[in-house]
């Protein structure tokens, strides 16, 4: 069989940060191959230099053994690649037809609406694609709107399509359909480069499989041949605890958070939860599992579509974030920059943003209060600082962090919800975070702690795995990342 | 094949959706001619037209900038700035000029030429430069009138010469030549945003920037001549209006730039970019200026005028919003 894509020795790096060092993928003409690795792996990168949006700074690609053509040669790319991207490339203020002919509606002179239309209901019957031409695309649902999407990447005439995570946005049903489509691509010669999360459809659809891991290349083999088990070890790599977990007793204390039947459409439905004190509990998951939805549906910054949330006791209203923090709830958000904390705020003033009216009488708040609880939570947190009157702003990424993590714990809550605390943090930070964690909970709280890293959740007493909207497995400590990435993915349930 | 459930009534429904104020103007032309016999005489409405023919062009550019999703609020200096500099620079400084003696016949090029200038500027800052639309034209809004003030020392040009007179004030084919320009600049706009690659490709921009880049659009580059195309027009009603009025006052343009939003705005052209059509501004400018004149006709106080066109506005929207249904930002 011929190689219909070779891409050798890609070297690419952003500033200071190698995204791919040395990596390489081979396709043969006509297969499903997948591209699999965890977040951070160099995915995205590659399929950027595959696509021609950007130069590999080293290594070479190669289309049916020919160069790539040059890179502001956009119309030579897209006959040799297509590509469905994560982010919808759909303009919804127009029509599909329109959409799938984007800037060549006409070859020159003024556009011929009626033959555009026509030219467009020819192209979604030769795919297939049941969708009326002349609908506006933000009628669409999103499947639809992918299957436009992909009538238009391959209508340029390339033989080679990329689809990046095409199923994140799916339900069951079109993920089915999808995949039918993608077979019957497959028996007209369309080769794939198929990329996601879940390795289940990476069994169902591929042939073989290319693993990357922390910007290298790792293997690749025959889908059939490969056991579940050395997958996810290749994904993986060897496991490094950095940080040693504490041993605590059994939880059996009250129940400081919990949730009945929570549902919010297209993130997660029925999850029922209950954390007890002296307790963590890991929420684990694929990005699209609805792991982070969940705990930010439970600290309010979503409103349920039905059930019921309860803090430290106290039903707390749907949706109602000062409600859930007032109830002793602390949370440490996704996105330290954007919700975590005010940048060009001091370190004191953030950190003690919560306790603001205990500061002080009637509005007022005495700095020198501000200032000696500010020490003492610097103090605590080991957080590196110039003194409390420094902006946030100016910190590192660590301890930005733990400025956060003091403004969730500065009013000793008694429920901690945590999302991804280690997201861009050096080894130390990470271990003073996990640790601050572990001491909240010794102090007689109960935490909920969101991870994409393994390594994190384990100080946690369980993790509820999530897949596709819903926990689908409680798994107690003393797993290892084979059984547990195994059940995120869903080849186990 | 089966089609699939797009229902045909929407499809209908969203072709007409440019024209939704048609009616609104004939209950105004229905209402005028009740209130004023004079109304609805040709002499009215040919005055209407002509008054509007100045603003008009500048709703048409702001129209363009808004589709592609930007924002300029710099156009209403332009309408003053650009005639008077390109006037000073032909007139003899006993007139109030630089005294250059450039020849007459110039001003009207030079005068699109210093507009075109302004856009460049606009472009440069918000596009190579990554500034916000919003603020930058804030700025030149300012800065633009400033430099009308400035050489002029605030005072009105009066002895202009022929050339940029005759636009504003010749009839051609027993109309205003200012309709006839306007009309021919709207028919090409509504022609070049429905069945040309390049009017389509702002529609693409202002929805969608990454997905328009692409499609192996040049969205820099066609922003940038959007906002070199609006500082023209904007400079070309001020030909207009100079012509209209016979001299350029200090205040020439000054507040039109809401009146150009309400009537983008109320005529379908979404803030947010790529929605909208130049049909659904013309009909907005129609509108405002149909109000406009009834309000003159009835001996409304000009005083209290400006509270009608703002809850005209506020009316306009809250029936677009009934009729389309979706939250505004």
């Amino acid at each position: 069989m011929k190689n219909h894509i070779e891409a050798r020795n890609i070297v690419k790096r952003f500033g200071p940060t190698v995204a791919l060092n040395g990596a390489g993928i081979t396709i043969a003409e006509g297969e499903t191959h997948a591209l699999v690795g965890r977040n951070g792996a160099g995915k995205s990168t590659l399929v950027s230099i595959l696509t021609g949006l950007q130069r590999p700074d080293e290594g070479e690609v190669l289309f049916s053994g020919e160069t790539a053509p040059a890179l502001a040669d956009r119309d030579a790319w897209r006959q040799r690649v297509a590509c469905v991207y994560q982010k919808s490339t759909i303009i919804p203020a127009l029509t599909v037809a329109e959409n799938l002919f984007l800037n060549r509606q006409t070859t020159g002179g003024p556009i011929n609406w009626r033959a555009l239309r026509a030219k467009a209901r020819e192209l979604l019957s030769t795919y297939e694609v049941d969708v009326d031409a002349a609908a506006l695309a933000s009628d669409l649902n999103v499947e639809q709107r992918q299957l436009v999407e992909i009538a238009r990447a391959l209508s340029f005439g390339a033989r080679f399509i990329i689809l990046d995570e095409p199923t994140a946005r799916l339900d069951g049903l079109a993920i089915e359909r999808l995949f039918a489509r993608m077979r019957a691509l497959r028996e007209q010669g369309v080769t794939m480069m198929y990329i996601s999360h879940h390795l289940d459809e990476v069994y169902e659809i591929c042939q073989s499989v290319t693993v990357f891991r922390d910007a290298r290349h790792v293997m690749t083999r025959p889908v059939a041949a490969l056991p579940h088990d050395e997958l996810v070890s290749a994904m993986t790599g060897e496991a490094t605890t950095v940080y040693e977990a504490r041993t605590r007793g059994a939880a059996n204390g009250t129940v400081v958070l919990s949730a009945e039947s929570l549902s919010l459409a297209g993130r997660f439905q029925a999850v029922d939860l209950a954390v007890r004190t002296g307790e963590v509990v890991g929420l684990a998951g694929s990005g699209s599992s609805g792991k982070v939805g969940l705990a930010e549906t439970l600290v309010g910054l979503h409103k349920p579509d039905s059930g019921t949330v309860t803090v430290n006791g106290t039903r707390v209203r749907p949706g109602d974030v000062p409600a859930a923090l007032g109830a002793g709830l602390g949370f440490v958000p996704e996105d330290r920059n954007r919700e975590g904390f005010v940048p060009l705020l001091s370190v004191g003033e953030n950190g003690t943003l919560p306790i603001a009216r205990k500061l002080g009488r009637y509005g007022v708040i005495s700095p020198a209060r501000r200032r000696s609880k500010a020490v003492q939570l610097i103090k605590e947190l080991d957080i590196k600082t110039e003194g409390p009157d420094q902006p946030v702003g100016d910190l590192s990424g660590g301890n930005a962090q733990k400025v956060v993590f003091a403004r969730a714990l500065v009013d000793n809550p008694a429920a901690l919800v945590v999302i991804n605390p280690t997201a861009g943090v050096d080894v130390k930070a990470k271990q003073a975070l996990l640790g601050a964690v572990e001491d909240a909970v010794e102090r007689g709280a109960g935490a909920v702690l969101v991870s994409d890293e393994l390594d994190d959740l384990r100080i946690c007493d369980r993790v509820l795995v999530m897949f596709h909207g819903r926990v689908v497995k409680d798994v107690p400590r003393g797993w290892t990342d084979h059984e547990l990435v195994a059940v995120m993915e869903g080849i186990e349930e | 094949m089966t089609t699939l459930t797009a229902p045909p009534p929407r499809v209908r429904l969203a072709r007409f959706r440019d024209l939704t104020l048609v009616p609104v103007i004939l209950i105004l032309l229905v209402v005028g001619a009740f209130l004023d016999p004079i109304f609805l005489s040709v002499g009215n409405l040919t005055n209407v037209l002509q008054q509007q023919a100045s603003i008009s062009l500048l709703v048409l550019a702001e129209a363009l900038i808004l589709i592609a999703g930007k924002f300029d609020l710099s156009l209403e200096s332009t309408v003053g700035m650009a005639p008077a500099i390109a006037v000073m620079l032909v007139i003899p400084a006993s007139a109030g000029g630089f005294g250059l003696g450039l020849p007459g016949p110039l001003v009207i090029p030079l005068c699109l030429l210093v507009g075109a200038a302004i856009g460049v500027f606009n472009g440069f800052l918000i596009i190579k430069f990554q500034l916000s639309a919003f603020i930058v034209t804030l700025a030149m809004l300012i800065i633009v009138h400033g430099l009308q003030l400035g050489p002029t020392e605030g005072k009105t040009l009066f002895e202009l010469p022929e050339s940029i007179l005759y636009l504003g004030s010749a009839t051609w084919f027993g109309l205003p030549a200012a309709i006839w320009i306007a009309a021919v600049l709207f028919a090409a706009g509504i022609a070049g945003l429905a069945y040309f690659r390049l009017g389509r490709a702002l529609y693409a921009i202002g929805g969608n920037a990454d997905a328009a880049r692409a499609a192996g659009i040049r969205v820099d580059r066609v922003l940038w001549g959007v906002f070199i195309l609006g500082g023209t027009l904007a400079a070309l009603a001020g030909v207009l209006e100079t012509g209209r009025l016979g001299a350029i006052g200090s205040n020439q343009g000054v507040g039109w730039i809401f009146m150009v939003f309400a009537a983008a705005v109320i005529g379908g052209v979404s803030m947010d970019g790529g929605k909208g059509t130049i049909l659904g501004a013309l009909t907005g400018v129609l509108v405002i200026g149909l109000v406009q004149n009834i309000l003159t006709l009835k001996g409304v106080s000009g005083f209290w005028q400006p509270v009608v066109y703002g809850c005209i506005i506020l009316i306009a929207l809250i029936i677009s919003r009934i009729a389309g249904g979706k939250a505004q930002d």
